[in-house]
């Protein structure tokens, strides 16, 4: 046995890597999880090409006339029909010839219906004769760093680094607490830091795995840009799972059952999930609200995290995220040794 | 002072543990000698385990000393990790490791110690070697533990009820075990409820009682205490109670019991013993409906301190 292979923090460690890789669920939630939670995202908040918009017209004369934009597809429908189809949403603008003017059905609280509504009233005075007197020419910009999906893919990251590391850590520790072994292991000579420390070991090396392989598809399939100093990324994702990790650690140090140890961490984690700005920017609380939000963990490292990525933001310009997850690994990383039950 | 470390693996002296309101030891003086394999008796709730814990450094106690090796566990805590084996009651290893990667987990933490591949021999798993956890038997997961005890390769060995659970061909398997283990010179201390078990394996035994220790020898000074090395045990049939101070006045015939609704006797020669009984017993017109003998056992020996049996709780 080689004395790297006989240490006991490499066999710690050791030995949690294979009770990762050996539970098949884990590695789903971890790897798989959120890859499909990006690509269902991005399917539907796509950015979709200009939709063609549907409306009726209740003589040939007027659908003709609408069909001439490519903005637009009509279909011919007596005024009876069409108030039916304006209804239902299967049209947006209902156009119906009336004596010598045209009436115009349409809901003018829909934007969808209102820009409908402009482009049919366009395409009838064009047909009857209008013309241009502005020359105007179009060009279409879809900008990389301002889509959905770059703006949700730093905050599903985030929220990944939490929920792993909580989970693992968490998990790992009420269970061998229930089951003894905990008890069993500071009865031999196991040095008593490095139980703990090997799962900040196993949790920083699958997250080299874990992070990499997600944003190598965000940025293969999805383009989203890395506009920060990819090493300083590094380092965010790996205070964000240590300052998890340590919360993980607090929650599972005093817990003796499962059961109380998942209901202590969905309690922690829910909150976050919902506040932090995961999915929609945190900026649509309430004021009030807001130095609570940012003072959670969820939120700086999302912050942070999008700094980087989408705006390139230095350290120098993160400091107030990162003072903040700073704070929580410390706190609970103490807070843990202190309250600790190892049996 | 230095023949007694040289002799005495453990010494216990005034020993007291209150949980919340309850006395688990109450006041307990304990010497083992090295190389011995010593017992530690009684019902459950007895206070073993909060002894043997309190040896094995995992419970503070309220008051008194151990010296364990001639160590104690406020200065040198983790010299005696490394020279103790432990086997806890109903530690559960991780399901999904293979025997040999908890094994190898286990002897990363000694500084010496045994291979991994001597652990495995000697707690006979050989074939189970690549074996999950989760798929052992109680008997193995209960090897594996002991295995997991042995691989630092301890003097002083702490075995807590090692045989409790498991099937009887289990059961000798490990009592083989702990008997080589013996042979190997270590100095072993087990709780067990399990009196004969007690007296297969250990030199001396205590029998404890709420904290105390009630009797202390060999399972043969034991027994001699109850007077006789025969059971007499029988019931009458007769509404008119009997007399047993005749009955203990019958040579040979050492005490009476009433126990479980049975008349007890201990009795030193059954040949001699028995005839007199049954004349007694008719001169007082007791017609008998049971009548068996038995040779003692602790469990008769704890009966007769107590009047309770040992897993009556």
């Amino acid at each position: 046995m080689s004395s790297l292979s006989s240490s006991s923090l490499y066999q710690l460690t050791a030995q949690r890597f294979r009770l990762f890789f050996r539970e098949p669920e884990a590695v789903f939630w971890i790897f798989v999880f959120p890859l499909l939670l990006a690509v269902g995202l991005s399917i539907a908040f796509r950015n979709r090409p200009a939709d063609v918009l549907q409306v009726g017209g209740t003589t040939t004369q007027i659908t003709q006339a609408l069909n001439a934009d490519k903005g637009l597809t009509a279909t011919t429908l007596d005024e009876a029909d069409g108030r039916k189809s304006l209804a239902l949403g299967k049209i947006l603008v209902l156009a119906v010839q009336q004596p010598g003017s045209v009436t115009f059905y349409y809901d003018d609280t829909n934007p969808d219906a209102r820009t409908a509504k402009l482009i049919a009233d366009h395409a009838l005075q064009q047909a009857n004769g209008q013309h241009d007197t502005v020359a105007t020419k179009n060009e279409q910009v879809h900008e990389a760093g301002a889509r959905y999906i770059d703006f949700v893919v730093p905050g599903l990251l985030g929220m990944n680094l939490m929920s792993s590391a909580i989970w693992a850590l968490g998990f790992a520790i009420v269970e061998a607490r229930q089951k003894k072994l905990l008890k069993r292991l500071v009865a031999s000579p196991m040095p008593r830091w490095q139980y703990l420390g090997s799962f900040l070991l196993s949790r920083l090396l699958i997250l080299v795995v874990e992070v990499g392989v997600f944003l190598t598809f965000a940025r293969l399939v999805f383009g989203v840009p890395f506009r920060g100093p990819i090493w300083q990324l590094t380092l965010l994702c790996i205070l964000t799972s240590l300052s998890f990790s340590a919360l993980g650690l607090l929650l599972a140090s005093r817990a003796k059952t499962m059961e109380a140890a998942s209901g202590l961490m969905n309690l922690t984690m829910l909150p976050m999930w919902i506040l932090s700005g995961v999915f929609f920017s945190a900026s649509r609380f309430p004021h009030v609200l807001q130095p609570i939000i940012h003072a959670l963990p969820l939120t700086a490292a999302i912050d942070a995290i999008r700094g980087n990525m989408l705006q390139g933001l230095d350290f120098s310009q993160l400091l107030v995220p990162i003072a903040v997850m700073l704070g929580w690994l410390l706190i609970c990383f103490s807070l843990a040794l202190r309250i600790f039950r190892w049996r | 002072m230095f023949t007694e470390q040289q002799t005495s693996a453990l010494s216990i002296r005034g020993l007291r543990k209150a949980f919340d309101d309850v006395v688990a030891v109450d006041g307990l003086d304990l010497e083992v000698l090295r190389g011995e394999c010593f017992g530690l008796l009684g019902p459950n709730g007895a206070g073993k385990t909060t002894t043997i814990e309190i040896c094995e450094g995992l419970t503070k106690p309220d008051a008194g000393t151990v010296e364990l090796l001639g160590l104690n566990w406020n200065k040198q805590a983790n010299e005696l990790r490394q020279k103790i084996g432990v086997q806890l009651q109903e530690t559960q290893f991780p399901e999904k490791l293979k025997v040999e990667e908890v094994l190898t987990l286990f002897r990363s933490f000694f500084k010496t110690g045994l291979t991994v591949e001597q652990s495995i021999t000697m707690a006979q798993l050989e074939e189970k070697r690549s074996s999950r956890v989760g798929g052992l038997s109680g008997g193995q997961k209960q090897r594996l533990a002991m295995a997991c005890a042995l691989v630092g390769d301890p003097q002083l060995l702490f075995l807590d009820e090692p045989t409790t659970g498991l099937d009887p061909q289990a059961r000798r398997n490990l009592w083989d075990l702990v008997d080589e283990l013996k042979r190997s010179g270590r100095t072993i201390i087990l709780t067990t409820h399990y009196m004969d078990e007690a007296e297969r394996l250990c030199d001396r035994v205590a029998v404890m009682d709420h904290g105390r220790i009630i009797a202390l020898g060999t399972p043969k000074e034991l027994i001699a205490l109850i007077g006789g090395e025969q059971i007499v045990e029988f019931a009458t049939g007769a509404a008119t109670p009997l007399d047993s101070v005749q009955l203990t006045g019958l040579p040979g015939v050492h005490s009476y019991r009433m126990h479980a609704g049975m008349h007890q006797l201990s009795v030193s020669e059954l040949h001699t013993a028995v005839p007199e009984i049954f004349a007694a017993l008719a001169a007082q017109q007791q017609p008998l409906t049971q009548f068996r003998t038995h040779s003692a056992t602790l469990e008769d020996v704890f009966v007769s301190l107590t009047g309770r049996n040992l897993r009556d709780e």
